[in-house]
Parts: structure tokens; C-alpha cells; sequence
């Protein structure tokens, strides 16, 4: 049997049920969701955005869907303490697909400010919600979006209305929480009105010793002149299977910055997709993977340049220890008339050991000769010359090894623009090289 | 020759040039002078007609012709000659190609038959003994992985295969060390006749030490505010640019 | 008043570029013509009998035909591929003759002089300056010139054939030298590996056949020069080239073909294999039919190229100039199995109008310390779309494997595309793999320099992107780099060399 059948299966079965659990606007996209979903099916590795990931094998085994929405036991705050020191955030948890409404944080956000679940913004922010779910995450071109939309029932929103700037970084911690094998599909919402300021950092999670599969969706809409950072960071286990398809859409003169770090996982598979399609607009992807064991990273990314005087940046590194397979794609697209873009992709791998596999895929596509792009992509090893140094100083092999790859990833961190965060995660990626992860959450299987 | 009036312009809608005149004759050396900002790179850049700078309002006439009409190649043919302050790579082309394409279109324009390759070949040769230019410099790539004192003294080689009638000299003196200035402007002392001129723009008395201009002009925010001998020079080198933005600030 | 004129002339100078670009995409094709000779051409349509009438005609070996039959038999099962980033016009398999013999009327196994070779024939080489003549030849280099399906007439073979050397066409080498042709052919491209090898194997007519024996330098530059000429035949060459222990050979290919309102089909295969301590070094200037300014016509350049480094330090050089073609596809591609054996590949693709350019290589390192370098430049101009496409490839053995590439792109005009498609996998921990890729219109400051210095727009254009190409046009043997220079300015304007 077809891995996609099961969910052909679960869905018709339990339509009823689904639409209970999800909101209005939600349950109006299923329908189509399912066509193209059983047209397309899942993609083979022939198809060129999925050449590196096999997603039929990630769907196949059974999962549970907590579909009549149960609750699970749990009391984030307890069992979990992801602070990063100096950085006072204004902490909210999604377990699973569920928005943690029992205790919110006592600071207030700015007035207009909206951070909750996403079935109830439907409610709450209606024309909001129904302008802008899944407009970007189409569901034609995508099965992971076409299964998300098919079967989600919640997730996050987040809403900064016209010319509001929060201050207060916005943390949502994902928790991946159940006693069984389970599959969750969360869905998230970021608008972000003209003139807007937000900074948000997601933290993903995984509690317990069950295989976990994640379809995520999010869909960002950053209008003119605003700005946001986004930083994610997975750090859960090897039984962690995460598909996440990120869409961003940039009005004039607007300005994003994507952050993503792996620093442990099972297999992930990170899409994004950014259309900058107002003048003026900035984006900038900072990537950086820190893999070992049987892991799998796959970054896959298309800038679409629609907009002339534009800019685009990449920067992407991996460090492939073990057996791991590391997987970049990059895609620069500057269509006809997007005159004056400027953009940067740079991929810059480690491949430590003889086992590990990395594959990287940087591409440049481009319609408009007014433009000033670049690429350039390695593969290579610590610098012998450098290690023999250290060690001639009296650093033991391991130490110096440790001090370079940390220096390779060091250009990623320091991307960061939050220096509370920069702070943070070069202790974390420090702790990484040395085999110890912050906290897994007793899990048993980070060791 | 050269007669500039009331020379306004602007990059990118900033308006740098705000009402320039200057006259130069057959055989006159002036040296422009001014600040970082003031208008000096502008002013030689609009008189070759780089696409980048745009004219708002004035004339400049050369030898009688509309200059600000001409395509930049024209004026090159004219005689006008502008040694880049930061001098282009081309990677690829060799010196000699390059300069065979420049010399022969010029000789076109004046109607006159393209050079042969012996006749070129020995006027390269000839020419680059004025700057001691390196032959190997020569079949290099233009200013490819020249320092940079040896693209300030390619440009000095250009001009002598080029022979203009007025040469622009932008800051050529920068970035030059004692000797390598002494061959450059050695080289250009040497090109001179008395019908060529130039309208040299420099920071330092250094340069005008050798190429001894007859008139100094002092630029300031757009426009030429003080005019003098070469004493005028003697007393910036001394004194700085202050006294005289206070005295141009008073009238 | 004045204000309004100086105005108009930094427009003046944009339009003045505009023009040139336009004067470029309407820049003639010099090759266009047709030669009137007698030439039998086989019904249109493929089918078994149509393979089997080809063998039959060459007069081949059953195992021959039997390789042929599974070549078709595996080409019927499969699709054309759709991962190019190119429009590919619907092909009719069946709307195109797969033979065509412009010597009918000569002896059977060819001329034996010149006076057996119709004169039009003749005439049509001397054309395209490759005189067939030995005595006019370019000095120091043998052709081998095949027209349609046919080779026409192979130059400096006895010369060659005292240092042991076999220089000849396909169809003769299956003749007189079958145990080496068996031995090698489709030992480096399978007829499995892709839709148009496999069709390739099937109905291949002629190409030119090359062995180098153990420790000989081929004195001189080998040479075929390949042309379309007959109506709705398609072109399928094929080339095999073995270089044994310690040899060496340079290698040119050269290709024209009449301006048509039909595509042209080619597809070829090109198969070289490099034994140890041997050198290779194959040069392509191309130059099919490209279409005219509203993409009419022009030949499908569906091609098929590898390279074996079989034996230890053995080495294997590609270097392309490609100006013509509607459509290209190919891959000149290198497996690196001898250990320290290096691979090159070098590439100058221009288009124009509304041509499509899908091109690169594959470096497939399996031994160790071996070496390979790409250098890619693509100049794209008028509606057309160049690609790069390339794999660098190192498998979990090849210790110290080392690659270069570096991809860059130049636009000129608008409407065209540039794209660069790099693919590394990389599976060992002492390898060094690095790529890079820039794109960018020609620049305004080069421009106004050449400018100030007295050279017209159009002018500095040209001198610009010869010396953009330079890298490459500098790896090809003396006449073909002449050839390739004034190729590129046919292509794009004319200019000073």
C-alpha cells in the first residue's frame, strides 16, 4: 500500500471530526487539500525540491492523530525551562498543535497586539485570518502543504496591527508531548501589518521517547516597511521526524531575517520559501546545522526576486559528523524587470568523518540583467595546518578540532542580531561539539 | 579652449556642481583644488561625460563645440583625456588590444586609416619608456592586478598614445610614493607642448611642485570660490582650507 | 532648452546600447547554405526495420546489430527527459529520415582520392575552410569530414597510421578494427544512459574513430568536422576515442549546418577512454544552425560526451565553445577512476535571439587524489536562455579528491536568462569541493572607460566579453582559438580580435 493511502483513509473517515476540532476558515480549504493531495501524492525523490529527502519513507509507519483533540497531560512551565539567560521574553507553549492557554504570560503586549491560538483567531481577527490562510501556502504545488491543510486543526497566530513595534521578544516554545507514536500538524499565522515591528523565537521541543512525525506550516506576511526577525531552533531527538514549509511574503521596503538552527534532531526538513515582491525589500537566511549519528538536515530555499532593488542573503553551514546526510538547496530567482537586485547565497559544509554525506545544490536563475548576484558553495575539511598549530601550542587534537568547527558555525551565530540569543546558542553549539546537548528533556536518547 | 559656465549638476538627485566657471587656454596648466566633497571629482567626470552624473544647467564648450553634446567617446576623440582617479579593470583584454581599439577609432573619427600592427606595436613601445612602464605590464590585462602606482602610470602611458589636448588629471598624486610620483608627472611634463593643457585636481602641493600650474582654483561646496597664482597653492599647503571658507563665508 | 538636450543624450547613450543589442540579435548566420549533391536518403520513420536497414547498409557485424536492437528496444520504453531548463519543441521520431548518404554514387568504401568525391562536395568543405585537400590543409592537423550520416573523406591517415595511430571513420574502424571497436563502444556511455544515448545507439550512422597506441604522441590534431546538410534527417554521430597507456592526442570537432525552417536533430555520443599516464584533449567549436531572430529553425543539439580516466595520471580535457544550436543539451562529463588522474572542463556558451543553452559537465571523482576544474562562462543575450548545469560528484573511496568550479554568467539585454545550476554530493572527509557563481551585466564603469579612452559602446562590447571568454578561448589549440574568437563576434558584433 501507498504511504499516502492512510491518510486518504484517516481523513475521509474522520471528516466530521477534523472540522469539529479546526475553525471555520480552516475547514473550507480541506476539500481541495484532499484533491491535490491525492493527485500529487507524496513527492518521489525525482522531483526536484525533494531530491534529498525521502519523504514516502517518513510517512509510511502508522502515527497517532489526535484528531478528537484529548489533552495531554502536561505542565510546560514545569517540565520545561528553555530561558536564555538576559533575555526576558514573553513566554507562550504550543503543545503539539495546541496554543497553552492555561496561564499566559503576565506581561501585557502592546495594544492590538494578538499571540493565541490559531482556531480562535478565526474568531477573534476574521478578516485577518481569511485573508491570509493559506494564500501562500499553496496547496497545488506541495503535498506537505496539501496534508496540512487537509487535516490541521490549530496552531499559532500572531498579528502586529499597522506601525506597532513590540519590544519584548516573542518566544513560543513547541512541545512535542505523547505516550504513543504520534503525528501532529501545525499550522501558523504571522501577520504583520505596514510599519510593524516584531522579533519572535521559536523553540522546538520533544518530552518523551515516542516517534514523533511534524507536518508545520507558516505563512509570514510582513507588510511595507516593516520588520521582523524570526529565529527557530530544533533541538529534539532522533525519533523526531519535522516537515516544515515556511512562506514568506514581503511588501516595499519591508525587512526579514530567518534564523534557523539544528542543533539536534532526527530528520528534518526545512522549506522556505520568500517572495520579495515590494522594492526595496530585505531578506537575509542564516542556516546552521550541527548534525552527527544517522541524522538528517535538509534546507531547502527559493528567494523569488519579483521587485526590483531588492536584496537577498544567504548564508548557510553545516557540520556533518558520524553518519549524518546534510542536504542544501538554494534557489535565486530574479524574474523579468526585478532590475537592480542584489543577492548572496554562500554554503559552506564540514564533512568530519568519511561516513557523513553532504549534498549541496546553490542555483541562480536570472531574468533581469540589471543585477549583481552571487554564489558559492564548499565542501571541505578543518584546516590541518591550523590543528597542527594548536597542538604544537599544547591543545589536544579533540580541543583544537572542537575550537574550528566551532569557529565555522561562529559566522552563522553571529549573524544573530539579538545578543542575548547570540550569547545563548554559542554556549549551546559549544556544549553541542562537546557531546552534551542543554536539555532534551530526559528523553534518554540525546546522550 | 575649455570654457566652462555656469555648471550645474547632480548624481543621483543631489545636486554636487552649483554654478562652475572656469577658462582654460591653449598651453595653461590649472590646478584645482578642494576638499573631500566639494565637487572636484564631479566636475571632471561631467566633463568626460560619465552617464552617472547628470547636467541640470550650464554650458562648457571645447575648441569652440558643444562638449556637454558629444558622446564620451567624441570627446576623447576631441582631445579630452581624464586619468582616472580609480582606474578600471578589464579582465581579459590586454593592453595592447585595448589600446589598439582606442587608438584606431580616434584615427577613424579623424578619417584616417587604421594603424598597421608594426607601426602600433613600435609606438606602444615608444610611449612606454615616457612613464617606464614595464613591457610585461603592457601585455597584461587593463589594470588587472596592477598596484597602484602602476595603474596611475598606465594612465599616464594612455595619455601619450592618446595625445590629448587637455588632460584631466583627478587626483593622480594619491596613492603614489615619492618616485613613482616623479615618473608620472616626469611623464606628463614630457607630453606637454604648448598647445596642450590640463586642469590637474589634487589635495597636496607635492604634484604642482613639479608640474607647476599657472592658475590655482580652490572648489568649495559646488562652486570655485577663490582664484589665484601658484602662491595659492604654497599658502594651502600652509594654512588649510579654513581661512578661506571663513573669507568666502564673509563675502 | 539646454537642460532638455543634455537630458536626451544620457538617454541617447542607453538607446544607442539598446540598438547594438537589437544589431547583435540580428547578426546573420554565415553557414547557411546548401550544398546540391546526390544524396540517398532512407524513408522517413524509425522502427526495427529502419535500424536493421541502416546495419545493413554499413554492412555490420551481427553483434553490431544486436547492440542496436537493445539500444532501440530500451530507447521504445523510455521518455524524452523534461529536467533541462529548456522548451524543448515536440520531437516527431517519426518525421525524421535516419539516413543520409551524400556519397552515393562513390565507392562503396569510401574515396579512394579526391576525384571520386563530387565536386560539389568539395566545394562545400572548402566553404566552410576545411579543404580536404591534404596539401591546403591546416598545417599540422588531419580531418576527418562527415556530412549527414556519412564520413566524406578522412585526411592524413596513411601518415598517421605509421606511428600505429588509427584515425578513421566509426564505420570503417567497424570493419577493419572490430575486436577494438567492440571492445569499447557504449563501454562509456551505455546505451541505457539516457533517452537520446539510447536512440543514438540505436540508429548512429557515422563519426570518427581514434586509437592511440601505448606511448605515442599523435604528431598532429585530430579533427572532424561534422555537417548537416540533407532535409529532415537527423545527425547521429558517433565518436570513440582510446588512448592507450602513456599516449596522447588533441582532439578538435567542428559543426555547421544549412539555415532550415525545421529543427535539425542531433544527437550524438562521444566515448573516450584514457589509460594510464595518457592525455586527451577535446575541443568543440559549435556552431549548428541556431534559428533565426524569431527562433525558427536552427538545430537540436541533444548530445551525450564522457570521458573515462581509467588509468592512474591519466588526464582528460574538455573545452567547448558553443555559439550555435537552438537547443543544447550536453554534458561533457568525466569519471575519474584511475587514481591522481585530473579532468578539466572548459566552457564559453553564447546565445542569442531565442536560443536555449542547458550545458556543464559531471565530475564524477572515484580515485584517489584526483583532481578536476571547471570554468564556465555563459554570455546570454536577445530573448535567449543559457544554463549552467553540473554535478561534482566525490564517492566515499577518493580520498583527496579536490574540485574547482567557478560559474559565471554575463547578461546582455533584458529579455535573456542566466541560471547556474551546480549539484555537489560529497561523501568523503578529506575532500575539497568549492564552487562559485556570479552574474552580472557588463559593467558601466568598464564601458565609460572604454569610452573615455575614445572606443564606441558597440566596440567596447565586444573587447569586454572576448576577454570575459579569454580563460577558455586560451585552452583550445591555436587555429580553433581564432576560429572561436571570430565566432564570438559573428555571434555578438563585430570587432576587433
Amino acid at each position: 500500500m501507498k504511504s499516502e493511502q492512510q491518510y486518504i483513509d484517516l481523513f475521509t473517515a474522520n471528516r466530521s471530526l477534523i472540522d469539529r476540532g479546526g475553525a471555520e476558515i480552516m475547514n473550507a480549504c480541506r476539500e481541495k487539500a484532499l484533491a491535490d493531495f491525492a493527485r500529487q501524492g507524496f513527492p518521489s525523490q525525482k522531483v526536484e525540491r525533494y531530491k534529498y529527502t525521502d519523504v514516502n519513507a517518513a510517512f509510511a509507519p502508522d502515527y497517532g492523530v489526535n484528531l478528537s483533540r484529548l489533552e495531554f497531560a502536561v505542565n510546560p512551565y514545569e517540565a520545561f525551562r528553555c530561558d536564555v539567560p538576559n533575555l526576558s521574553t514573553s513566554l507562550y507553549f504550543v503543545v503539539n498543535d495546541t496554543f497553552w492557554e492555561k496561564s499566559l504570560p503576565t506581561a501585557t503586549l502592546p495594544e492590538g497586539v494578538a499571540v493565541c491560538s490559531l482556531r480562535q483567531a478565526a474568531e477573534a481577527f476574521p478578516a485577518q485570518v481569511a485573508e491570509c490562510y493559506a494564500r501562500l501556502a499553496r496547496t497545488e504545488k506541495d503535498s506537505i502543504n496539501a496534508l496540512n491543510t487537509m487535516l490541521v486543526q490549530d496552531g499559532l497566530f500572531v498579528y502586529v496591527p499597522k506601525g506597532v513595534a513590540v519590544e519584548r521578544t516573542i518566544q513560543i516554545v513547541n512541545l512535542l508531548r505523547a505516550d504513543v507514536d504520534l503525528m501532529v500538524n501545525r499550522r501558523v499565522l504571522v501577520v504583520l501589518e505596514d510599519g510593524a515591528q516584531a522579533r519572535l523565537l521559536f523553540c522546538d521541543h520533544a518530552m518523551d521517547d515516542r516517534d514523533f512525525l511534524t507536518t508545520q506550516v507558516v505563512e509570514v506576511f510582513a507588510g511595507e516597511n516593516s520588520n521582523l526577525e524570526l529565529y527557530e531552533l530544533e533541538e529534539t531527538h532522533v525519533k523526531n521526524r519535522r516537515f516544515s514549509n515556511m512562506y514568506v511574503d514581503l511588501q516595499r521596503g519591508s525587512a526579514v531575517s530567518l534564523y534557523n538552527f539544528t542543533l539536534h534532531n532526527g530528520l528534518t526538513r526545512n522549506r522556505t520559501d520568500v517572495t520579495l515582491s515590494g522594492e526595496g525589500a530585505e531578506v537575509g537566511l542564516y542556516g546552521g546545522v550541527i548534525a552527527d549519528k544517522e541524522q538528517r538536515v535538509d534546507n531547502n530555499t527559493l528567494i523569488d526576486h519579483r521587485a526590483g532593488h531588492c536584496t537577498s542573503r544567504q548564508l548557510y553551514k553545516y557540520v556533518m559528523d558520524g553518519r549524518s546526510v546534510g542536504a542544501f538547496a538554494g534557489r535565486v530567482l530574479v524574474r523579468h524587470g526585478a532590475q537592480h537586485t542584489v543577492s548572496e547565497e554562500r554554503n559552506a559544509n564540514l564533512c568530519a568523518t568519511s561516513e557523513a554525506r553532504m549534498y549541496a545544490q546553490p542555483m541562480l536563475e536570472i531574468y533581469a540583467d540589471d543585477v549583481k548576484c552571487s554564489h558559492g558553495s564548499t565542501v571541505g575539511q578543518l584546516n590541518e595546518q591550523a590543528l597542527f598549530y594548536m597542538q604544537q601550542r599544547g591543545i589536544s587534537r579533540e580541543e583544537a578540532q572542537m575550537l574550528l568547527k566551532f569557529a565555522f558555525a561562529g559566522e552563522v551565530i553571529d549573524a544573530i542580531v539579538l545578543e542575548a540569543l547570540r550569547d545563548r546558542l554559542r554556549h549551546l553549539v559549544e556544549k553541542r561539539f562537546r557531546g552534551e546537548l542543554s536539555r532534551c528533556s530526559g528523553c534518554g536518547l540525546c546522550k | 579652449m575649455l570654457e566652462i559656465k555656469d555648471l550645474h549638476a547632480c548624481i543621483n538627485g543631489k545636486e554636487i556642481l552649483k554654478g562652475i566657471n572656469l577658462t582654460v587656454n591653449a598651453g595653461e596648466i590649472h590646478a584645482l583644488m578642494g576638499q573631500n566633497g566639494a565637487g572636484k571629482s564631479t566636475l571632471s567626470n561631467v566633463l568626460v561625460g560619465n552617464p552617472a552624473y547628470e547636467v541640470t544647467h550650464g554650458s562648457v564648450t571645447f575648441n569652440g563645440k558643444d562638449l556637454l553634446a558629444m558622446k564620451p567617446e567624441e570627446r576623447a576623440h576631441e582631445g579630452l583625456f581624464l586619468s582616472f582617479q580609480q582606474p578600471v579593470e578589464i579582465p581579459g583584454v590586454s593592453m595592447v588590444n585595448f589600446m589598439r581599439a582606442a587608438v584606431n577609432a580616434k584615427r577613424k573619427y579623424k578619417g584616417l586609416e587604421p594603424m598597421g600592427a608594426g607601426d602600433f606595436l613600435k609606438m606602444m613601445r615608444e610611449k612606454r619608456k615616457i612613464v617606464e612602464l614595464d613591457s610585461k605590464l603592457a601585455n597584461r590585462s587593463v589594470n588587472e592586478g596592477f598596484s597602484g602606482g602602476e595603474k596611475k602610470r598606465n594612465e599616464i602611458f594612455q595619455m601619450a598614445m592618446l595625445e590629448p589636448t587637455l588632460s584631466i588629471l583627478d587626483e593622480t598624486d594619491s596613492g603614489l610614493d615619492v618616485d613613482a610620483l616623479r615618473i608620472v608627472a616626469e611623464g606628463f611634463n614630457k607630453l606637454r607642448t604648448p598647445e596642450t593643457s590640463a586642469l590637474v585636481i589634487t589635495h597636496y602641493q607635492r604634484l604642482l611642485d613639479y608640474l607647476k600650474p599657472d592658475v590655482v582654483h580652490v572648489l568649495m561646496d559646488g562652486r570655485i570660490v577663490k582664484t589665484g597664482g601658484p602662491d595659492l597653492a604654497v599658502e594651502i599647503e600652509k594654512r588649510g582650507f579654513d581661512w578661506i571658507k571663513a573669507e568666502a563665508e564673509a563675502d | 532648452m539646454k537642460e532638455k538636450e543634455i537630458k536626451k543624450e544620457t538617454v541617447g547613450n542607453a538607446e544607442e546600447k539598446n540598438r547594438f543589442v537589437r544589431e547583435v540579435a540580428q547578426k546573420k548566420y554565415e553557414y547557411g547554405f546548401t550544398t546540391d549533391v546526390q544524396t540517398e536518403i532512407i524513408d522517413r520513420g524509425l522502427d526495427e526495420d529502419v535500424v536493421r536497414l541502416i546495419s545493413a547498409k554499413k554492412e555490420e557485424p551481427d553483434w553490431l546489430l544486436e547492440f542496436r536492437l537493445k539500444a532501440f528496444n530500451y530507447w521504445q520504453t523510455q521518455q524524452q527527459p523534461s529536467w533541462g531548463h529548456l522548451t524543448l519543441p515536440e520531437i516527431d521520431y517519426q518525421a525524421i529520415s535516419y539516413y543520409a548518404d551524400p556519397t552515393k554514387g562513390m565507392k562503396k568504401d569510401g574515396p579512394k582520392s579526391l576525384d571520386e568525391i563530387d565536386p560539389e562536395l568539395m566545394k562545400t568543405f572548402d566553404k566552410l575552410g576545411i579543404p580536404l585537400e591534404e596539401r591546403l590543409a591546416l598545417s599540422g592537423t588531419a580531418v576527418d569530414a562527415v556530412m549527414d550520416s556519412v564520413s566524406v573523406k578522412t585526411t592524413f591517415k596513411e601518415k598517421l597510421s605509421e606511428r600505429g595511430i588509427i584515425f578513421c571513420s566509426i564505420s570503417e574502424a567497424v570493419r577493419e578494427y572490430p575486436d577494438l571497436v567492440r571492445q569499447y563502444l557504449g563501454s562509456v556511455v551505455p546505451y541505457r544512459d539516457n533517452y537520446f544515448a539510447a536512440l543514438n545507439s540505436a540508429v548512429f550512422s557515422d563519426g570518427s574513430f581514434v586509437y592511440i597506441p601505448k606511448g605515442v604522441r599523435c604528431p598532429m590534431e585530430l579533427s572532424t568536422y561534422f555537417r548537416i546538410n540533407a532535409r529532415n534527417t537527423g545527425q547521429f554521430e558517433r565518436t570513440l576515442i582510446v588512448c592507450d597507456d602513456g599516449g596522447y592526442v588533441s582532439y578538435l570537432e567542428g559543426c555547421t549546418a544549412p539555415m532550415r525552417d525545421e529543427n535539425q536533430l542531433h544527437a550524438a555520443i562521444v566515448e573516450i577512454v584514457v589509460n594510464e599516464n595518457a592525455e586527451v584533449k577535446y575541443s568543440t567549436v559549435q556552431n549548428w544552425y541556431p534559428g533565426d531572430a524569431e527562433g525558427k529553425g536552427g538545430v537540436l543539439n541533444l548530445v551525450t560526451k564522457r570521458g573515462h580516466l581509467r588509468g592512474a595520471n591519466s588526464k582528460l580535457s574538455w573545452t567547448q565553445v558553443e555559439t550555435g544550436s537552438a537547443i543544447t543539451w550536453k554534458y561533457p562529463s568525466c569519471i575519474l577512476s584511475g587514481d591522481n588522474s585530473q579532468a578539466e572542463f572548459y566552457s564559453v556558451a553564447v546565445t542569442n535571439n531565442y536560443q536555449q543553452a542547458d550545458t556543464g559537465t559531471k565530475m564524477i571523482h572515484l580515485g584517489r587524489n584526483t583532481k578536476s576544474t571547471i570554468i564556465s562562462k555563459g554570455i546570454s543575450a536577445g530573448k535567449s536562455q543559457n544554463s549552467y548545469r553540473g554535478l561534482v560528484r566525490v564517492a566515499p573511496r577518493a580520498d583527496g579528491a579536490r574540485n574547482y568550479s567557478s560559474c559565471d554568467s554575463l547578461l546582455l539585454g533584458s529579455d535573456c536568462g542566466a541560471h547556474t545550476f551546480p549539484y555537489m554530493d560529497v561523501r568523503n572527509d578529506t575532500a575539497i569541493v568549492e564552487h562559485e557563481a556570479t552574474t552580472s551585466k557588463i559593467s558601466e564603469e568598464q564601458l565609460f572607460y572604454c569610452n573615455q579612452r575614445g572606443i564606441p559602446t558597440e566596440e567596447a562590447v565586444g573587447l569586454i566579453v572576448n576577454g570575459y571568454a579569454k580563460d577558455v578561448i586560451n585552452k583550445l589549440p591555436m587555429e580553433f582559438a581564432v576560429e572561436a574568437q571570430k565566432l564570438l563576434n559573428v555571434s555578438l558584433e563585430g570587432t576587433v580580435g
